[in-house]
C-alpha cells in the first residue's frame, strides 16, 4: 500500500474497478487524468530523444564519410600510377589543393590595395588601426545584410594574420583585469546567434572579455560575416578577445560544410583570394585557453596523449588542415606530401586523417565490364585500387604500434625541411585530439571512429590532465546540446555551444557561459527565433520531429536497392529493424521510429515491398542501371560535390567534361558500380550538360535536388532529362 | 505516432522482448547494461502502458538492486518483469471516453470547462499530485487564456490528434 499526499490509501495495483469501489469520484478522476498526462509527456519526451538522435547519427556519419574519402585519396595517391600524362596531372591535382605560397607571394597574391572601392559602395569603409566605431558600422551593416568589399575584407584579414603570429599556442586569460569572462561555444555561421549573444550580454570591451571557442564557420550561411566581426573585435581588443580555433577553422572542412561555397558565392572574383588568405589566417588561431592557470579551454577536448608543453612549443601555422594523408609506405613516386606552409615549395594537401583508424569496410568484388575494350581505364582503376585497398587493410589489420611505426618509416618527403618526421606526427596528432575529441562516460581513451579524428576520452583521462597541470574543469565545444550546455566528468568537463537551433527550428537552445575570479560558471540560454518561442512544446517538438523523418527517409531511399537485397516480400518488425540497421549503420531504435516510417498490416507484418516502392522510383527495366546510379549519386552527393570542389581549384563552379569523368571513373571503382561510358554518357546527356564542354557541377547537383522533389510529387519519372 | 497494440497477439515474446531492449538501450548511455531508475517512468510508458505512479513505484520494487534502492536498474532483472507486464496487458491504456468522464466528474456546473483555479486544486491536491512543473506544462496548452478556464472537451481534442 502506498500512501499519497492527502493521506488516503490507494491499492497498489488499483484497476479502474477498484477505484469505484473505495475512493469519491473527484479523486479518482484526477488519478485518471494524471495518468493519462503523464503518459502523453513520456510519449513527448521519447519523440524528441528519438529525433535528437537521428539527427546526431545523420550528422556524425557524415563526417565520418568524409574521413573514409580523405582515406580513400590518400590510399590512392600512393599507389596509383597514372597511364596517361592526361591521368597523372588529374590524380596530382586532385592531392594538391592548391598552390602554396612563400609569405611574399601571399601578399603579392592577396594584395588588396590595388583594389578600388567604387563610390557607390555603401557599405563600411575600414581604416587600420580599427577602432569601436568600426565595430558598430559593421554589426549595423550585416543587419541590414550590406557586405563588406573585398578590398577591407582582405585587408582585414591581413592585419589578423599579422596580429595572430604574435600570439602563442595557448592564450591566457586572467579574471583580475576583466572581472568577468565570457566563453561561447560553435556558431556555426549563425549570425543571429551572435547578435543574440551580444545583445544579452554586451559588446567585447575592454570591461567585457570573451572567448569564442572555434566553428565559427560552416553550415550556417553567414560564416564569413561572423569571422569578420569576430577579427573586427578581436582587432580593436586585443586583451580581451580570444579566439580558439576549431576542427572547421579548415579550408578541406570547409569544402564539404559549405563555407568555401558561401564564400565564392558572396565574393565571386575575389573570393578565390580570401579563401586564401582566411586558410593561411585559420592556421595561426590559437589552439587553447587558460583561463587563471585553472579552466582550460579547447574546441574538442584531450586525449590520453595530451601535452600542454608540447602543444605550447608547436609550430601550429605548420597545419593548414589538420586532416592529411596517413602514408602506409615509403613512396619512392615524387609526390610531395608535405605540411601546408607559405614558406614551402610546393603544396600538397592529401586528405586523410591521423588518428582515423582504418579504411571503410572491404567493398565486393569488383565485376568485368560489359563491353570490354571500351573500359581499360575503369577496369584497369578498379583493379588496382581494389588490390590496393586490400593491401592497405591487412596492412591495418596489424596492431596498432606496428601501424605507428609504419606511419614513422613512410613519412614525409624529401623536401620537408622542418625537423624530423615523428616529431611531427606528433604534433599533429596533438593537434587533431585537441580539436576533435569527445568525452565519453567510460574510462580509457579509445580512437573517435564516429568522427574519423581525435579521441574518445573517459573521466579518467580528465583526471589525470586537471591533475597533472593543475587545473580545476575543461570547457568545450564541438558537440551539440540540448539545453546549450551540459556537464560531464562529475562536473569536470563542461560542453558549451553556442548555436541554436542547430538542427531545426526548436530543436536546441544556445548557451554562454560567464565565470567570474571565482571560476563559479554562470549559464545564459538563448534561442534565436521568435518563431520557436510562440510554439507549444508539442508543436515544437512535430517540427524537428518531421525534419529528422525527412532526412531519415532521403538517407533509406539513398539505400534502396541494399534493402531490395536483404528483404523480401511480407517480414516482421524484428527482421526489418536488422535490415535496415545493416545496411545504414546509424544505431538509431529503429522499433521505436518504425510507425514513422513504415506500414504494418493487421497482423503485425510490414509489408516491405511496397515500403521500398513508395520510397524508391518506379523501375522501368531498361533504366534500371540508371536508377540505381542515381541514387549512388544522390547517396553520395556530399563526397561527390567534395570531389568536385578540390578539382575545380579556381573555385569556378566549372570543370571539364573529361575531368568530370575521370571523376566518376575514379569515384565509381571506389564505390565499386558497374559502370558503362555509355552510362556516363547518357547520364550526362540527359541533365543537359555541355556548354563549351564544361559541366556545373552546382547544376548538375541542382537536377538531382529536383529530380528527387518530381519523385516526392508523384511524378514517377525517373530520367533526369525530364528537367529542363 | 500512436503505436496501437492491435487486437491480435502484441507478438511473440521474442519479440515483445526485442522491443523492451531497444527501448532500454536508448536510456543506456553507457553501454552498461543498466538505466536511472528515474528513467523507468519513461521507458515503461514508451512501452505503450500507463501506470499510475503507485503501480511505478510497485514495479520498480520488483526490479530494483537491493543493495542500492533508486540508483540503477539493470536490464536481466527489468526484462522478465516488464515483459510479463506487456503480455498480461497491465496497466491498460485510459481511453479518451474514460478522460473526457474524468473532467466532466471535475466539472461541477456541468457547464463544458473547469476554471484555473479549480484544475489546478483537483491536479495539485488530489489523486497523485502533478508537480508546480506539471501544472504549468499542462496549463500552457489546455489554459484559455482570456476566459482563464480550460475547455477540457477541446483540449483532449487537441491532444489526440497530437498524439497521431
Amino acid at each position: 500500500m502506498q500512501r499519497n499526499s492527502c493521506g488516503l490509501k490507494i491499492r497498489a495495483n488499483s484497476h479502474h474497478f477498484l477505484l469505484v469501489l473505495v475512493l469519491p469520484p473527484a479523486f479518482k478522476a484526477a488519478v485518471l487524468i494524471q495518468q493519462w498526462y503523464r503518459r502523453y509527456v513520456a510519449r513527448l519526451e521519447m519523440r524528441r530523444r528519438c529525433t535528437w538522435r537521428i539527427f546526431q547519427s545523420i550528422e556524425y556519419a557524415c563526417e565520418q564519410d568524409q574521413i573514409k574519402l580523405h582515406n580513400f585519396f590518400s590510399y590512392l595517391m600512393d599507389h596509383f600510377t597514372p597511364s596517361s600524362s592526361k591521368e597523372r596531372d588529374f590524380i596530382s591535382r586532385m592531392f594538391i589543393s592548391g598552390e602554396s605560397f612563400k609569405e611574399a607571394e601571399l601578399e603579392k597574391y592577396c594584395d588588396y590595395e590595388s583594389m578600388e572601392v567604387p563610390d557607390s559602395y555603401t557599405g563600411p569603409r575600414l581604416s587600420f588601426p580599427l577602432l569601436p566605431d568600426h565595430a558598430t558600422a559593421l554589426l549595423e551593416a550585416f543587419k541590414q545584410k550590406q557586405q563588406l568589399h573585398a578590398r577591407y575584407v582582405l585587408n582585414l584579414l591581413h592585419e589578423t594574420r599579422k596580429h595572430l603570429k604574435q600570439l602563442p599556442n595557448i592564450s591566457h586569460v586572467s579574471t583580475c583585469y576583466s572581472e568577468e569572462v565570457t566563453v561561447c561555444g560553435d556558431l556555426h555561421g549563425q549570425l543571429d546567434d551572435l547578435f543574440l549573444i551580444f545583445y544579452k550580454n554586451g559588446l567585447p570591451s575592454p570591461s567585457k572579455s570573451y572567448v569564442f571557442n572555434g566553428d565559427f564557420v560552416d553550415r550556417g550561411k553567414q560564416s564569413l560575416e561572423i569571422l569578420i566581426i569576430l577579427f573586427t573585435f578581436l582587432l580593436i581588443y586585443p586583451k580581451e578577445v580570444h579566439l580558439n580555433r576549431g576542427n572547421h577553422e579548415d579550408h578541406m572542412v570547409n569544402l564539404r560544410y559549405g563555407f568555401t561555397k558561401e564564400v565564392m558565392h558572396k565574393y565571386k572574383a575575389h573570393g578565390k583570394k580570401i579563401l586564401k588568405m582566411i586558410q593561411n589566417v585559420f592556421c595561426w588561431l590559437p589552439l587553447a585557453t587558460l583561463i587563471d592557470q585553472k579552466v582550460l579551454i579547447i574546441h574538442g577536448g584531450i586525449s590520453d596523449t595530451t601535452d600542454l608543453d608540447v602543444l605550447e612549443k608547436i609550430q601550429r601555422n605548420k597545419f593548414i588542415s589538420v586532416l592529411r594523408a596517413k602514408k602506409r609506405k615509403e613512396s619512392n613516386r615524387n609526390v610531395e606530401i608535405q605540411e601546408t606552409n607559405e614558406e614551402s615549395k610546393a603544396e600538397a594537401d592529401p586528405a586523410g586523417n591521423e588518428a582515423a583508424p582504418s579504411l571503410p569496410p572491404s567493398p565486393q568484388p569488383a565485376q568485368a565490364p560489359s563491353t570490354a575494350n571500351r573500359l581499360e581505364f575503369s577496369r584497369w582503376v578498379r583493379q588496382t585500387v581494389q588490390e590496393q585497398i586490400e593491401w592497405c587493410r591487412r596492412l591495418v589489420d596489424i596492431s596498432e604500434s606496428e601501424e605507428e611505426e609504419l606511419t614513422y618509416a613512410s613519412m614525409v618527403s624529401l623536401t620537408d625541411l622542418d625537423g624530423p618526421c615523428h616529431t611531427r606526427q606528433e604534433d599533429r596528432k596533438q593537434i587533431l585530439d585537441i580539436l576533435w575529441s569527445d568525452p565519453m562516460p567510460q574510462e580509457g581513451c579509445i580512437v573517435n571512429t564516429v568522427r574519423g579524428g581525435g579521441c574518445y576520452f573517459g573521466p579518467d583521462v580528465t583526471r589525470k590532465i586537471l591533475e597533472k597541470y593543475n587545473l580545476q574543469f575543461l570547457i568545450r565545444s564541438h558537440e551539440c546540446k540540448q539545453e546549450g550546455y551540459e556537464f560531464c566528468h562529475n562536473r569536470k568537463v563542461l560542453t558549451i555551444f553556442s548555436a541554436s537551433n542547430y538542427y531545426e527550428i526548436g530543436s536546441n537552445r544556445g548557451a554562454y557561459v560567464k565565470l567570474g575570479p571565482d571560476l563559479v560558471p554562470h549559464f545564459v540560454q538563448y534561442q534565436a527565433n521568435k518563431a520557436a518561442h510562440t510554439l507549444t512544446m508539442t508543436q515544437r517538438i512535430s517540427r524537428v520531429e518531421e525534419s529528422a523523418f525527412r532526412a531519415l527517409r532521403e538517407k533509406l531511399f539513398a539505400h534502396t536497392s541494399a534493402l531490395h537485397q536483404r528483404v523480401q516480400g511480407r517480414i516482421t518488425l524484428s527482421n526489418w529493424a536488422t535490415a535496415v540497421e545493416s545496411v545504414l549503420h546509424l544505431g538509431l531504435p529503429w522499433r521505436m521510429l518504425r510507425p514513422q516510417l513504415v506500414r504494418s498490416t493487421a497482423d503485425g507484418m510490414l509489408e516491405y515491398k511496397s515500403w521500398l516502392d513508395d520510397l524508391a522510383m518506379e523501375q522501368r527495366s531498361q533504366e534500371h542501371i540508371q536508377t540505381s546510379l542515381l541514387e549512388v549519386i544522390y547517396r553520395n552527393r556530399s563526397n561527390l560535390e567534395t570531389i568536385f570542389r578540390i578539382i575545380d581549384r579556381d573555385h569556378s563552379g566549372l570543370i571539364s567534361f573529361e575531368e568530370f569523368h575521370q571523376t566518376w571513373k575514379l569515384f565509381s571503382s571506389h564505390m565499386n558500380i558497374e559502370l558503362t561510358d555509355d552510362g556516363i554518357n547518357d547520364l550526362v546527356r540527359s541533365i543537359d550538360f555541355n556548354k563549351d564542354g564544361n559541366i556545373d557541377f552546382n547544376e548538375f547537383l541542382e537536377a538531382f535536388r529536383c529530380h528527387l522533389q518530381c519523385l516526392d510529387s508523384g511524378e514517377g519519372r525517373q530520367v533526369p532529362g525530364a528537367l529542363g | 505516432m500512436a503505436e496501437k497494440e492491435g487486437s491480435g497477439e502484441d507478438g511473440t515474446v521474442a519479440e515483445i522482448e526485442e522491443k523492451i531492449i531497444e527501448v532500454f538501450e536508448a536510456f543506456d548511455n553507457e553501454g552498461s547494461k543498466s538505466v536511472d531508475a528515474r528513467d523507468i517512468g519513461l521507458i515503461v510508458r514508451t512501452l505503450g502502458c500507463f501506470p499510475t505512479e503507485a503501480e511505478l513505484n510497485e514495479l520498480l520494487a520488483k526490479v530494483e538492486d537491493e543493495e542500492e534502492p533508486g540508483g540503477y536498474i539493470h536490464l536481466e532483472k527489468f526484462l522478465p518483469v516488464m515483459t510479463k507486464v506487456l503480455l498480461n496487458r497491465s496497466y491498460r491504456p485510459v481511453p479518451e471516453d474514460v478522460l473526457l468522464h474524468a473532467f466532466e466528474v471535475l466539472d461541477e456546473n456541468k457547464c463544458g470547462y473547469i476554471t484555473k483555479e479549480d484544475l489546478v486544486k483537483y491536479l495539485t491536491e488530489e489523486g497523485e499530485p502533478f508537480t508546480e512543473e506539471e501544472m504549468e506544462n499542462m496549463l500552457s496548452v489546455a489554459l484559455d487564456p482570456e476566459t482563464n478556464t480550460v475547455r477540457y472537451r477541446n483540449y483532449i481534442s487537441k491532444l489526440v490528434v497530437d498524439e497521431t
